[in-house]
């Protein structure tokens, strides 16, 4: 017989047996050991028909490609920029995928992206090694000039950004402030000093309380409450 | 790194920083006791998310020759990359050696500790109070933090029971260290034109000078140390001296 | 020979001591993890997967494990323990990189590191054992894919008693002892580390084996336990 021992929205641990029969699939997050599937992460139980899949709760970056990301500069050679996208691995911003202007030879590469800039960046390519190709051509791309960048765990960006972008439009609308959100955790704020404090810390809140019920609620109220004092 | 400085800046010219505080204020302090019961003397100490352990062990060493009557203390610090992935694993570095040296002063040059109370038996015997300090996170001012585990580890700190000129580590006695002085350690930075005390990591990144001093409870100083690439006038010096000594009460008052 | 059966006095023979575990208490780590057991208290943090450097030590068909555990000099019952690499250190370190292996998959992370810290601020023997369950809470708070949780404990056989979660005093005990730190997966109840010293009968092995899964079970109930506190929802309005 089959049987789901947790509920939808549970947390779970690695080794913790999530269902037992046959009947029931085993998603990301979650294997089968004869009759039993396992959680092989730490996370939230999500049950689609007879899908059991795991939402993790933490874990490092993962690049993708066509996320959009924050990067920051770290190195520059003949091949273009190295970029720091918080995770394992580094990523190349290539000469051709830095600007649409031509790039003679012997230029000074700083003058588009200078050791220490932060870019919003997409990723283009990842091998199978984990070699990262970003581009800044594109939409939105570009390089960050002033403001704040602020770090929150990636697995919480889908809840900072919301549905279609409504949560992170409520933030922008309420603070009057300039926001990205990378996919990688890092997260782009600028406006007047006052309002970039009340964002930061509301997007911090998100990030420690992504897994709680009714939190799109609780985010308004001390988005009015915050705006209000200042 | 223009952009987060300039940022810091804008935000104390209303006296405000990232997190809401003042320019001179300190996140929230608190000091545990006895948290390593093998220790002679231990203390945990929170300054914020920054978290520091300390602990003392006494041993017993022949004095040296200049000072045939008086024990000692020594001083480490263990930066160890639990507390934060810029520290390497290894001997210390530079960085735990300054914050052990400059600790060291602070308890050595204020009399802290009588170290004439330490002696055993005159050119043969005397105590060493050995003050280890481990952060177990780095959220900033770990300067304030090791120094402030290490007193209260000292104030915590027994001497081990004696017998037959062995040391029973199993065994305390009731006799506290002879503490005569409560020197308590403040580090004033220099952002801009501002005056800064307790920085997060970020605020330290974007430092111009730092002055760490030591004051005793009768208000006098005991040692300063001077950091950062700036350099600062005099009258800069005298104004973070004064800012230190009246953090200092503040800080003094959650020691027991 | 008869030997005299031994008795504990604060507990029975096949329980542990009381044991108090914690995740996420290291802010600036990936994951952390907290274990005490008796008097014995462990930190562990995760960080990773990161770049590894030297290059060298880079795998490109995997990610490596790289454990660092370290006892801190005020943590142990007699002189103070200097700072620094020790055999001992280094050896408790291979064998707990060791006792992961089975249970973590880092094959998504070529040419990547996930380093374990350990350090200890009290130690009262088990000191090991109690790395490994703090840095299993840790890997699974860093959100890596673990195929199970990893539990350990020290079994011990003293004068001829099989005993469970051996204490210093026990370990230093007068007559026959044999100390024997074991890592065990909860969910399948295998062994991933395994370790003794002492003169043991096959009788008490037997003995000890049975008690593992039982033991590992409690164990586990608390470091699940542990990282479920961290998500529980603290219900407290702004």
């Amino acid at each position: 017989m089959s049987k789901l021992l947790v509920n939808e929205k549970d947390v779970v641990v690695p080794g913790e047996v999530v269902a037992e029969g046959m009947e029931f699939l085993p998603s990301f997050g979650t294997y089968r050991v004869k009759e039993d599937i396992i959680a092989s992460r730490l996370g939230i139980v999500n049950i689609d028909q007879k899908v059991i899949r795991i939402v993790p709760l933490s874990g490092k970056y993962m690049p993708r490609e066509d996320d959009v990301v924050i990067g920051k500069v770290f190195d520059i050679n003949f091949a273009g920029w190295m970029t720091d996208i918080n995770c394992a691995y580094h990523s190349l911003l290539g000469l051709k995928e830095a600007t649409s202007s031509f790039i003679e030879k012997g230029d000074d590469l700083t003058k588009y992206y200078a050791i220490g800039d932060y870019v919003i960046a997409k990723i283009s390519l990842v091998t199978s090694q984990k070699s990262i190709n970003l581009t800044t051509k594109g939409p939105g791309l570009r390089k960050i000039v002033g403001g704040r960048i602020v770090n929150i765990h990636p697995m919480k960006v889908p809840r900072v950004i919301g549905k279609k972008g409504s949560m992170v439009e409520m933030i922008k609308e309420a603070t009057n402030c300039n926001i990205v959100v990378g996919q990688n955790g890092l997260v782009w704020i600028d406006g007047e000093p006052e309002k970039m404090i009340i964002a930061e810390k509301i997007i911090r809140k998100i990030d420690e309380d992504a897994h709680i019920e009714g939190l799109t609620e609780k985010i308004k109220q001390m988005l009015e409450k915050e705006i209000k004092v200042k | 790194m223009a952009d987060l400085k300039q940022g810091i800046i804008k935000l104390l010219e209303k006296n405000t920083r990232f997190d809401e505080r003042k320019a001179d204020s300190y996140r929230k302090v608190e000091i545990i006791y006895d948290i390593s019961k093998n220790a002679e003397g231990s203390a945990k100490v929170k300054i914020g998310d920054t978290e520091v352990l300390a602990g003392v062990k006494m041993e017993m060493i022949k004095p040296y020759p200049d000072t045939p009557d008086e024990g000692t203390i020594s001083v480490n610090v263990e930066l160890t990359p639990m507390a934060n992935p810029n520290f390497e694993s290894g001997p210390p570095g530079i960085e735990a050696i300054e914050i052990a040296r400059v600790v060291d002063r602070g308890i050595r040059e204020s009399k802290c500790i009588d170290f004439k109370k330490l002696c055993v038996e005159e050119g043969e015997k005397v105590w060493v109070v050995n003050i280890d300090i481990v952060p177990i996170n780095d959220a900033g001012n770990l300067f304030d933090a090791a120094a402030l585990a290490a007193i209260a580890a000292v104030k915590d700190a027994k001497f081990p029971e004696v017998v037959d000129d062995k040391i029973d580590y199993k065994h305390k006695t009731n006799k506290s260290l002879p503490v005569t002085k409560t020197p308590v350690e403040v580090t004033v930075l220099k952002i801009g034109k501002f005056y800064v005390v307790d920085p997060t990591l970020e605020e330290q990144s974007v430092l111009d000078a730092r002055l760490s001093v030591a004051t005793t409870e009768d208000g006098k100083f005991a040692a300063l140390q001077k950091g950062g690439d700036m350099e600062l006038t005099l009258e800069e010096v005298e104004q973070m001296l004064d800012l230190a000594a009246e953090k200092s009460k503040e800080l003094r008052k959650f020691l027991k | 020979m008869v030997t005299k059966e031994y008795k504990r006095k604060d507990r029975t023979l096949e329980e542990t001591r009381p044991i108090t575990a914690k995740a996420g208490i290291i802010k600036n780590a990936d994951g952390s993890g907290y274990f005490k057991i008796g008097n014995t208290e462990a930190y562990a943090a995760v960080y990773g997967p990161r770049n590894l450097y030297p290059r060298f030590m880079q795998n490109p068909s995997t990610g490596i494990l790289r454990v660092n555990y370290a006892m801190m000099p005020f943590s142990g019952s007699g002189d103070r323990v200097r700072p620094g690499p020790n055999r001992r250190a280094k050896e408790i370190s291979m064998v707990i990189e060791k006792a992961f292996m089975p249970v973590l998959d880092l094959k998504e992370f070529p040419n990547a590191v996930v380093d374990i810290f350990i350090e200890l601020p009290q130690t009262d023997a088990g000191t090991r054992c109690a790395g490994i369950c703090a840095a299993s809470i840790a890997l699974a708070d860093a959100g890596l894919p673990m195929k199970d949780m990893v539990t350990a404990i020290s079994f011990g056989v003293v004068n001829g008693t099989v005993v469970v979660d051996l204490d210093y005093s026990e370990e230093s005990y007068e007559g026959e002892v044999v100390d024997m730190p074991m890592a065990i997966l909860p969910n399948s109840g295998n062994i991933s580390l395994l370790q003794a010293d002492g003169i043991f009968t096959k009788e008490n092995f037997k003995k000890i084996l049975e008690l593992a899964k039982k033991t590992s079970q409690k164990i586990f109930e608390v470091q699940k336990q542990a990282l479920k506190d961290k998500y529980k929802s603290s219900g407290k309005e702004e």
